[in-house]
């Protein structure tokens, strides 16, 4: 069965230019960059190129480009120095909504003598930026909040945000790990100290990240070792995976206002006739500013774990906000700070395009997914109430 | 992906037994919206009021939780109501292959609906996990969030021979949602485990030096160790001189102000599982 790729916000398909670019790099210029001879010096080169081309799809410097392992690990290099770079300022001002690399992180510097401030959203997923105004103070060390939100696509206004974080003396971080490729960035007019971007989101494959470190902003490792990275980050250059990186840049400022345009329309189509065809359907973070690929959509009374099951059976990959697929007992943390009824938070589901969905795709869920809300509404104890009311 | 069996996946795609019975003479309803999952059992007995002639449900919930109920519909066919009652959700798991161990909530929903909807025809008081619901409760609330007594935890603890918090949580949810309960569970567990441990004492007898030192690495790799990275921290075995077990902090117990406590713990726990004459000290390592 072919499958139908629609968890682009999991992760994505390695572009096959981008497969090509990295390929040689493993058996045939296997050579270290930091080695002084020949063979080594041209992976450097490589690695230089790439290091452009993701300075350039941020409009950033190439000494501002940081290559780390994963997006988790640019947060957490983030956090940590910035707490190390001002040890007598405590306190983290982040959201309720964060991905766990930046939220858990901060739970568990709470237990080691942090002050967090976990910001929370209205129930379309928006920040309060007098709630970010009241929380922020002299002992803040760093903001830190997601450009835009993983699970339901909602955009914050980042730059708004950076100046209010400017203004208190904070270092202002934000993971960009679903922005980054889909929405036009420019640093060189940026508020934002520290960004984190991931590989595998845009096309190049897993195991690459990278941290956008502002000229002037002071940092300290969280790897520490060899001299590589400018001592920013220890550790041999993941070459191939960074050259990947490079080129997957490269290409996502080629494909950025295709994303825009196609992709969004197919996104807009899927939510639309979903909306018509299925009763008791609500899109999650429908009042605001969405990334253009991501559609989360709640269904009433029935459970997200069993849509996708059904889903998966022809061929239909996407992902759930339902407790049940992670194996924790509570609904996406997500849903629940933005107060999503329990009703829909088990039923939400969330597809995520990318610029490899086809138009036949969409047409086959908007297809296939009506009859199985249907079916599983009818299984339901709920389905009936619901069908009275 | 889960890694459900195929006769799970069979269940799921094809349920028997699905809607309901008009005019039946039990029915047992479990869960709500709020928890994820929800059963609605419907139970027709035969002319005399003996045996189970026909069995129906509806259920709001994942995959196995759909499953489970459906084999819970087609085990009960034919059985005497006491039959019935004997069925207990491992045997609801075993008779689809086998359930994820984070996913055994769904075969004791299963076995609770069968339960009140029994009670509620005998008329007796009803179970108490009817949860979302207001029904006569039976024992003291353990777990708020999902409405679980501890006469019910006590039950699936002992008969699923289970041994930790997330071991409950996965089975029954009990302190899956805020964890507000989850030192209760853990008193409840030594509490079970502590009336299964008379007749089988878990602390060896005597023991020869070298069986010591090895049982003290044991308990500190699978017990200890594991508790520590929990919270970013670690400790290092520096020696063993006798029953002085020397070790030193790293990662986070490293400095941590109260590492004081964590080392009285690690005695503690020595003491419980290897050997009462054990001390430790923290050391410069």
């Amino acid at each position: 069965m072919k499958e139908i790729y629609l968890d682009n916000n999991a992760t994505t398909k390695v572009d096959e230019a981008v497969f090509e670019e990295m390929r040689p790099y493993f058996t045939e210029l296997y050579g270290n960059p930091s080695s002084m001879h020949f063979f080594g010096g041209q992976v450097q080169k490589k690695v230089d190129e790439a290091r452009n081309r993701v300075a350039s799809l941020l409009g950033a410097q190439p000494e501002e480009i940081i290559f780390t392992a994963c997006g988790t690990e640019s947060d957490n290099s983030a956090i940590r120095s910035a707490l190390e770079v001002f040890p007598e300022k405590r306190h983290i001002v982040t959201s309720r909504v964060e991905h766990p690399a930046v939220l858990t992180l901060c739970r568990n510097l709470s237990k080691r003598g942090c002050r967090i401030t976990e910001l929370n959203v209205d129930s379309a997923g928006r920040l309060d930026l007098g709630e970010l105004a009241r929380a922020l103070d002299d002992d803040t060390a760093i903001v830190s909040l997601m450009y835009a939100n993983n699970e339901t696509g909602v955009v914050f206004p980042i730059e708004e945000i950076g100046a209010m974080v400017k203004a208190k003396g904070a270092l202002f971080h934000t993971d960009a790990v679903q922005a980054v490729g889909k929405i036009p960035l420019n640093m060189a007019t940026s508020t934002i100290d520290m960004l984190s971007l991931s590989g595998h989101k845009l096309h190049a494959p897993k195991g690459i990240g990278a941290l956008y470190l502002r000229k002037g902003v002071p940092f300290r490792p969280f790897l520490v070792g060899g001299h590589q990275e400018r001592s920013r980050r220890a550790g041999t250059e993941a070459t191939s995976s960074i050259i990947a990186l490079g080129k997957a840049c490269e290409q996502a400022a080629l494909h950025m206002e295709e994303e825009n345009t196609r992709v969004l329309a197919q996104r807009d189509r899927l939510e639309r006739e979903l909306l018509t065809l299925i009763p008791h359907a609500r899109i999650n973070g429908g009042g605001a500013e969405r990334l253009p690929n991501t559609l989360s959509i709640a269904f009433e009374f029935v459970e997200g774990e069993a849509i996708l099951l059904l889903l998966s059976e022809h061929g239909i990959c996407a992902s759930s906000g339902s407790a049940c697929t992670s194996g924790s007992l509570e609904p996406s943390h997500v849903l629940r700070a933005m107060g999503v009824p329990f009703t829909c938070a088990h039923g939400s589901i969330r597809f995520s395009l990318s610029r490899f969905t086809t138009d036949a795709e969409i047409d086959t869920v908007i297809r296939e997914l009506p009859p199985i809300i249907r079916r599983l509404r009818e299984i339901s104890p709920f389905g009936r109430e619901m069908l009275v009311k | 992906m889960w890694d459900y069996t195929d006769k799970v996946k069979e269940h799921f795609l094809n349920p028997r037994n699905v809607g309901e019975i008009e005019n039946a003479d039990a029915v047992g309803e479990v869960g709500s919206l709020a928890c994820g999952d929800a059963l609605k059992l419907f139970i027709k007995l035969d002319d005399n009021k003996e045996r189970i002639v026909d069995a129906k449900f509806q259920t709001f919930g994942c995959g196995s939780a759909i499953a489970s109920s459906s084999a819970l519909t087609e085990m009960i066919k034919g059985k005497t109501l006491d039959e019935a009652l004997d069925v207990t959700n491992k045997e609801i798991a075993d008779f689809l292959g086998g359930l994820p161990e984070e996913k055994m909530h769904c075969s004791v929903m299963g076995q609770e609906a069968l339960e009140v909807a029994i009670a509620k025809y005998r008329g007796g008081p009803v179970p108490s996990h009817d949860h979302g619901h207001d029904h006569e409760q039976e024992g003291e609330i353990v777990c708020k969030c999902f409405g679980l007594t501890d006469g019910f935890l006590r039950k699936v603890i002992a008969s699923n021979k289970l041994h930790t918090a997330e071991q409950v949580t996965h089975f029954t949810k009990a302190g899956g949602a805020c964890g507000g309960c989850i030192p209760k569970i853990k008193e409840l567990i030594a509490e079970v485990l502590g009336e299964q441990a008379k007749d089988e004492p878990r602390k060896p007898g005597k023991l020869t030096n070298l069986r010591k030192m090895q049982l003290i690495q044991e308990t500190l790799e699978k017990e200890i160790r594991p508790l520590l990275w929990a919270d970013g921290g670690d400790l290092e075995l520096v020696d063993i001189a006798g029953a002085n077990v020397q070790i030193a902090f790293r990662k986070a117990c490293a400095g941590c102000v109260s590492s004081g406590y964590t080392a009285k713990f690690v005695e503690q726990k020595l003491k419980d599982l290897v050997s009462d004459d054990i001390t430790v000290e923290e050391v410069e390592g």
